[in-house]
């Protein structure tokens, strides 16, 4: 038994020149998922993006009395970084609070003069934004009763706006990820049914393949190959025209508007092979697949 | 019931085969047919004929009774070795099935390549089936440029292309004109004379009886007739067998 691959490729060409007709139907139907999937994954990631930049913001100050010394500081610091969930403890000096509100609003501040009202502040990011109320449970209500350190005067009280933030992006997150899912789904059904109709076209000829001893494999072989190079021009097809779609429309809007070049979306190079390597293993396993039916015989 | 011989090519034994509907495709059918046999299988529209051909290439799987190709129990096949099983059978049908989009050489030719053979031996393997078909001339026409009868020819070189031991037709001239359809038959007797095995399902009597092969007629999935032997001990050239065909009607002769 001698199978050559080149037997197989040249089955399959052949079977697509002599069925151009559905096999330009798949062609279309892939390429056309293809873009969708392709303009689908930069927005859910740019979605993703926004949210969780949103999300990286929920932090928990912990302002400092006025009458605190340097020691006081550092030993408050140190206390904070050992506390569980903490990822980083940011120290902003009253100096440095003072210029930064100065150079937000000159005028208000003009008229205190050098009288500094503002305390020494430590932001503290929690490792997820989710650990934000735990962390700031742990300050106010230490093992020793109290606060965990005397020289605290308050913890910044955001309870309400932190739950609702991480609220709305958790829904954001469980939109994306459904939406995404029924895509695939539906990209799914639409190739397979594609490929179905081209292989209904030709079950005579698997019937007659059958009947001379064709083993399933033997049979099935062109037909996966054939899925291949479909699958594979189809993908092709969807990044040229989602390559022209980001030169000529986005690129230029990119430019002007901030938001658009989400910070955090896929690169376009993973972006086109995760779309040729989703284009032909879909392709090819509908067509094997969807074989098994015909191949009943 | 006889013994089974080495020469026997089919049995089968009490077979019966009912369809889903109830409605039955053969009816307890016995009987055998030996090596190098040519063997008529007639009767009308639903007697069995058709459903004899399909148990045969394991395309059904009888209800009752034991079936044997070449002394090789039917039922012990699995399906993952019934592709292996066909290319000992060849099939030629009434409608040919044919690959419409290949040409008369790509057609006989693909037998060949599902067995694996090299292309060195397709090459001089097809040519010679074709000559024996008449079809030399044909090569590169498809199939919806010839006539009927040059269709069944390109069906019967492809089911002989492996020489398999068993032929089975069903209803081969079902579709043709009775000059066509004799030629059909002489080419058919060709193969059977490079020893195998024929059996032919038939609804034609008159073309039947004046083949004078041996003859199973059924009716209603039950074996109703079984004439045979030496009728046709003599060994015809095709040459007198088919103008034999093509004179008048004479009755069968009874021994």
């Amino acid at each position: 038994m001698r199978f050559s691959l080149g037997f197989f490729i040249r089955e399959a060409l052949r079977a697509m020149r002599r069925n151009a007709a559905p096999s330009f139907a798949a062609l279309a139907t892939i390429t056309v998922t293809l873009i969708v999937v392709g303009v689908f994954i930069p927005i859910v990631q740019a979605t993703q993006g926004a949210a969780n930049s949103v999300r990286s913001r929920v932090l928990v100050d912990v302002y400092m009395q006025q009458k605190a010394t340097a020691a006081d500081d550092a030993r408050v610091e140190r206390e904070l970084r050992v506390l569980p969930h903490v990822a980083r403890v940011v120290f902003e000096s009253k100096r440095q609070a003072l210029a930064q509100q100065r150079r937000q609003n000159p005028v208000a501040y003009e008229i205190l003069g050098n009288i500094n009202p503002l305390p020494d502040t430590f932001h503290i990011y929690p490792t997820n934004p989710s650990y934000v109320l735990g962390v700031r449970a742990a300050i106010l209500h230490s093992s020793s009763g109290g606060m965990l350190d005397p020289s605290i005067e308050k913890v910044s009280n955001h309870t309400e706006d932190t739950q609702k933030l991480l609220t709305v992006t958790r829904f954001v997150m469980i939109t994306a990820a459904l939406l995404a899912a029924l895509l695939i789904a539906a990209s799914v059904l639409l190739i397979g049914n594609t490929i179905r109709l081209s292989l209904y076209a030709r079950r005579r000829e698997v019937e007659v393949m059958k009947l001379v001893g064709a083993t399933d494999w033997f049979i099935r072989w062109p037909f996966v190959i054939e899925g291949v190079i479909v699958g594979a021009f189809g993908a092709v097809l969807a990044i040229v025209v989602l390559g022209i779609t980001k030169l000529a429309v986005l690129d230029p809007l990119a430019n002007n508007f901030t938001l658009i070049a989400a910070p955090r979306t896929i690169p376009f190079v993973p972006l086109l092979l995760v779309l040729v390597a989703a284009g032909v293993a879909v392709s090819a396993l509908g067509s094997g697949i969807s074989l098994r039916r015909f191949l009943r015989v | 019931m006889p013994p089974m011989s080495r020469n026997t090519v089919i049995e089968f034994r009490g077979v019966t085969k009912k369809y889903g509907t109830g409605v039955y495709g053969l009816d307890q059918a016995t009987f055998s047919v030996d090596r190098e046999e040519f063997v008529f299988l007639i009767g009308s529209t639903g007697s069995g004929k058709s459903t004899v051909m399909r148990l045969l290439i394991k395309e059904l799987e009888p209800t009752e009774g034991t079936i044997r190709v070449a002394g090789r129990d039917l039922a012990a096949i699995t399906r993952r070795q019934i592709p292996f099983y066909r290319r000992n059978v060849g099939v030629v049908f009434q409608d040919f099935k044919l690959l419409p989009n290949r040409t008369v050489y790509d057609n006989v030719a693909y037998a060949l390549q599902v067995t694996g053979h090299s292309r060195r031996e397709i090459r001089a393997r097809v040519p010679d089936v074709l000559r024996l078909t008449g079809l030399s001339t044909k090569l590169h026409n498809y199939p919806d440029q010839l006539s009927g009868g040059e269709q069944q020819r390109v069906s019967i070189a492809r089911a002989f292309v492996n020489h398999p031991p068993l032929l089975l037709a069903d209803e081969p001239t079902g579709n043709l004109d009775p000059e066509t359809s004799i030629d059909i038959m002489r080419l058919l007797y060709r193969i059977n004379r490079t020893g195998t095995t024929v059996l032919v399902a038939s609804h034609d009597h008159v073309m039947v009886d004046k083949m004078r092969r041996r003859v199973l007629e059924l009716s209603r999935g039950r074996v109703i007739r079984d004439e045979a032997a030496g009728l046709y001990a003599r060994d015809e050239s095709t040459r007198e067998f088919a103008q034999r065909l093509r004179g008048p009607h004479e009755p069968p002769q009874t021994l």
